[in-house]
């Protein structure tokens, strides 16, 4: 919570005039929902915490939660003009609006989460974390005893698609029977669609629940039926100690820090930034006592491996549902093919909705 | 001991004074309440009466925000007046966006002069279409129309999700759920130089202005208002009720319609799954607050308007988080809605002591009406 008094400017601004040292960044975080106290939100929030704490008195932030599409070119405009010089918006839907107020302030750094659009000062960052999904498949591999994975979906997009294969890829890999069932919600959070998709899945037979959803109502639903859950977005294990396996946790200090510090510094350039585990983009939450040593030793490995590059969650030979090889044993999935995803792996059960 | 007691008559005094006084109240209370929590009092509440109107770009993002409150309310409030609670203006708005952003999409590379006005046309109908829906069911079935216009609502929401990733899917879009940018003669262009503002902020003017004139001059403002307000004397005086359910559901759902398609044509420029935050529900309020006149409508569609910027000004320059903002916009509607209980009623104060004696009172809450109809 930054406040600035007049009296605070003043002194700041005698301190500026008598040291050359220069104003603290303002930097902006525009928000599509509330924090909360777990998910998607809370991460990017922890993010600019984080980087408050690495960089001090460099910059002083600024946030504003549940901005709907609607009123994002206002919300970042306003941001801009209250003085900001760097603004990240932490959803897709922001991406047309903030191209269109960055086309205005060209001195002005943006930067925005999950989209494509790029401009001399407007970059675009997202995590990897097909990479995590593929190592909690290899936890729930390990645990399941019926071989039966259920996962909660939003909205049949690319980067969806790519985390349920990832997690059966993996899930796979320590159980090669295993099978991944879904269920798609139409929604990015509903924790009362959330619960019923998790009793359905677990009610078919599903003993580890994961999830491309927000909210920790499945954590919560698997822990009261005694099975496992796989949460994304924050570690959960504080809503179902017995349940939570690990999470697919996003990362965003490091890259908060790291391009503030540029804008800082005046060497930022705008940039398609699509970082890994190896980048500290995202990771895996601390894995549950249950996970037995020797895959626990192998999800560390992998974990070391996809870090440096040598290894890749869509390392060939991969097949999809009919059993074609559609990555060729020796070559990796690349980017526009990761990025256009609308097929399943192999061990995924049912048809991708299209 | 507090006494609330009726009022022979609305008191129009109070009619025009209870917005004042409760504007007095929520910025007392929520002077009280930013103190509470720590944040700068006078501050915060600048952020909200006077930040959201002190520039030009402000005044025209007002304007912006309300125009399809605005639009969406006058239609509502008629369709109120007369007794059909349409709830559902939200899908209704969701698929005049998709009617009037397929007529878009149709001519996505072209250069369509008129465009705009087919569009429109198109949404307006779509919307009316769909609350034909909830018209039918109760006119020919008697289903309750708040249920099926709000059940409608997630209907349309699908709709419209199961075009954006289908047919009207960008196909330079990377599989995100999103049609193609429309065409620049498929948009509503800036009216003001440097702002958001665009026509649909004139569109929601005349509508209101249009509305008050049917309202207050016309005999079908009559028919809606006797239909509302004494069913049996409609009938008897061969006012179709069934007619009002058709007029007010379509209305309803036309200027709803409307405002979907000039949100997309405006400030969205595309199909998206986060078309409206809401306006339609939103409007509900803001048809109540305006004491469902058009006119009243259209300042209660700025004011919540105002509300909403004020709190996302409050969180930018006071640190205010959301949820404190939120609470400041509760207590504004609390105030507007719950102080309008003085137009007809009043606060009689009294001794505990005289209380006790309750055979010595009169009982004027009977005699005062008998007094007035004589």
């Amino acid at each position: 919570m930054h406040r600035t008094s007049c009296a605070a400017v003043a002194a700041a601004a005698i301190v500026v005039a008598g040291t050359a040292a220069a104003e603290p960044l303002k930097v902006g975080f525009v928000y599509n929902s509330p924090i909360g106290d777990s998910g998607w939100t809370y991460q990017h929030d922890q993010g600019r915490l984080a980087m408050e704490a690495a960089l001090g008195d460099a910059v002083e932030t600024v946030y504003v939660e549940s901005v709907a599409e609607n009123d994002a070119a206002r919300v970042i405009r306003q941001l801009v003009e209250s003085g900001c010089g760097l603004v990240f918006g932490t959803t897709f839907g922001f991406m047309n609006p903030m191209a269109e107020v960055a086309a205005a302030y060209p001195d002005v750094a943006f930067e925005h989460a999950t989209g494509y659009i790029t401009s001399d000062n407007m970059g675009v960052y997202h995590a990897r974390a097909y990479e995590a999904r593929y190592l909690s498949g290899m936890a729930a591999g390990a645990v399941s005893e019926t071989g039966i994975a259920g996962f909660i979906a939003s909205f049949p997009i690319p980067e969806v698609v790519r985390g349920i294969n990832a997690f059966t890829l993996g899930m796979r890999a320590v159980n090669p029977e295993a099978e991944v069932r879904v269920i798609w919600l139409s929604s990015w959070y509903d924790p009362g669609k959330e619960t019923e998709a998790a009793q359905a899945l677990i009610a078919q037979g599903a003993d580890v629940i994961s999830q491309f959803t927000d909210s920790a109502a499945p954590t919560i639903a698997a822990q009261a039926a005694g099975v496992w859950s796989i949460s994304v977005g924050s570690d959960r294990s504080s809503y179902g100690p017995d349940a939570h396996l690990t999470s697919v946790v996003y990362e965003w200090g490091g890259y908060y820090t790291e391009v503030a510090q540029q804008v800082i510094d005046g060497t930022w350039k705008s940039e398609n930034v699509w970082g890994g585990i190896g980048r500290g983009m995202t990771d895996i939450a601390p894995l549950h006592p249950a996970v037995p040593e020797d895959v626990r030793a192998a999800i560390e490995a992998k974990r070391a491996a996809f870090a440096d590059g040598s290894d890749h969650p869509f390392a060939g030979p991969v097949r999809d549902q009919s059993g074609a090889v559609r990555i060729e044993e020796g070559s990796v999935g690349d980017d526009a093919m990761l990025l256009g995803m609308d097929w399943y792996v192999e061990g995924v059960q049912g048809e991708l909705p299209r | 001991m507090i006494r609330l007691e009726r009022r022979p008559a609305p008191s129009r005094f109070w009619s025009y004074m209870t917005p004042v006084l409760a504007v007095a109240l929520t910025v007392v209370a929520g002077a009280l309440l930013f103190w509470a929590l720590g944040y700068p009092a006078g501050a915060a509440l600048y952020q909200f009466f006077v930040t959201p109107v002190e520039t030009g770009y402000m005044r025209a993002e007002l304007l912006v925000k309300a125009t399809p409150l605005v639009l969406i309310g006058v239609g509502l409030a008629i369709g109120f007046r007369a007794g059909v609670w349409n709830i559902g203006a939200e899908g209704q708005l969701l698929m005049g966006a998709l009617g009037g952003g397929a007529v878009a999409l149709a001519f996505w590379n072209e250069d369509v002069p008129g465009l705009i006005v087919l569009m429109m046309l198109a949404g307006a109908a779509s919307g009316a279409a769909y609350a034909a829906i909830p018209a039918l069911l109760k006119t020919r079935f008697n289903v309750n129309e708040i249920l099926s216009s709000l059940m409608l609502t997630y209907v349309a929401g699908l709709i419209i999700s199961i075009m954006i990733y289908g047919p009207l899917r960008d196909p330079q879009g990377y599989g995100f759920p999103q049609s193609r940018i429309f065409h620049p003669a498929a948009t509503l262009s800036p009216i003001l130089e440097g702002t958001r503002l665009h026509f649909g902020a004139v569109i929601a003017l005349v509508a209101a202005g249009l509305a008050w004139l049917a309202m207050a001059r016309s005999l079908f403002g009559f028919q809606v208002k006797v239909v509302g307000q004494a069913p049996q004397a409609a009938r008897y005086a061969g006012f179709s009720q069934p007619r009002m359910v058709w007029i007010g559901m379509l209305l309803g759902g036309a200027l709803a319609g409307l405002a979907g398609v000039i949100e997309v044509a405006g400030p969205v420029r595309q199909l998206n799954d986060s078309i409206s935050p809401g306006y339609g529900f939103t409007a509900i309020i803001v048809a109540f607050l305006g004491r469902l006149h058009p006119v009243g409508v259209a300042i209660a569609g700025v004011v919540i308007a105002m509300s909403y910027i004020g709190g996302e000004n409050a969180q930018i320059m006071v640190g205010m988080p959301l949820a404190v903002t939120g609470v400041f916009q509760g207590m504004l509607l609390f105030f507007l809605l719950g102080s309008d209980l003085l137009i007809r009623y009043r606060i009689r104060l009294r001794k505990p002591g005289v209380a006790a004696r309750p055979a010595a009172e009169p009982v004027p809450a009977v005699a005062e009406p008998r007094v007035e109809s004589a």
